[in-house]
């Protein structure tokens, strides 16, 4: 049977409990329709990074599943009527992830310092002129070498 | 973007693909805070002339970019 990755959101004013509930009977559906759910990740209360149905958070949770494809269309379309859900995205992979996914690893340090490590790189030579941009980005490694102001050959 | 001849002072070595080699991060959609070092702060995806990311993970990657959008795990746009 394929292997799928599901991941749903669910919305803000649902309590925790309700979001156990509401993977617990997917995960039920699925088991029905003669599949299996291998992993069930609860993400928490996320920041959307814009706005669902007027939802600034969701709850997200992700599925791997291990089922007929008939199944997981059931499951979808389940979730498309709930009121409960905002979004779902299922993806067919062709291995699911053992282990917690990259999403739990990064949950410990995810908020602090993350912009400034990552961004602190590039930035500072924005707004520069568009023609020298390429040049200058392309080779941020070396940036602190002087550049040379006479050629001579 | 090719290397700067040789004759000049300062030579670059041409940067290679950040998903290649033994201890390449795998490209998912979940992971956010990796996906967000190819985002600008515009929140559009960094071509890869700069990020010298190969073409066919580039493509992978901005899979996995568009993926994270759908989910609002990264914004569309920041204004």
């Amino acid at each position: 049977m394929p292997y799928y990755e599901c991941v749903f959101i669910a919305r803000q004013d649902v309590p925790s409990a309700q979001v156990e509930s509401l993977t617990e009977t997917y995960s039920n559906l699925i088991a029905e329709n003669g599949g299996k759910v291998e992993k069930t990740e609860y993400w928490g209360l996320k920041t959307l990074s814009y706005r669902i149905k007027k939802n600034r958070k969701g709850h997200y949770v992700l599925l791997n599943i291990d089922a007929p494809h008939p199944a997981v269309a059931e499951m979808e379309r389940q979730m498309r009527i709930s009121d409960d859900v905002l979004r779902i995205l299922t993806i067919k992979v062709d291995a699911l992830e053992e282990g917690p996914s990259a999403m739990m690893q990064s949950r410990a340090g995810r908020d602090s310092g993350r912009r400034d490590r990552d961004r602190g790189d590039r930035g500072g030579d924005r707004g520069g002129d568009r023609g020298g941009r390429d040049r200058d980005r392309g080779d941020r490694g070396e940036r602190s070498e002087p550049k040379p102001q006479v050629e001579t050959v | 973007m090719c290397a700067a001849p040789a004759r000049r002072p300062f030579f670059r070595r041409r940067k290679t693909c950040p998903f290649s080699g033994d201890h390449a991060p795998k490209i998912d959609f979940k992971d956010t805070k990796l996906l967000g070092r190819f985002v600008s702060e515009r929140g559009k995806i960094v071509p890869s002339r700069i990020t010298a990311v190969s073409a066919k993970k580039q493509r992978e990657l901005s899979r996995a970019i568009k993926r994270a959008r759908y989910l609002a795990l990264l914004p569309y746009l920041v204004k």
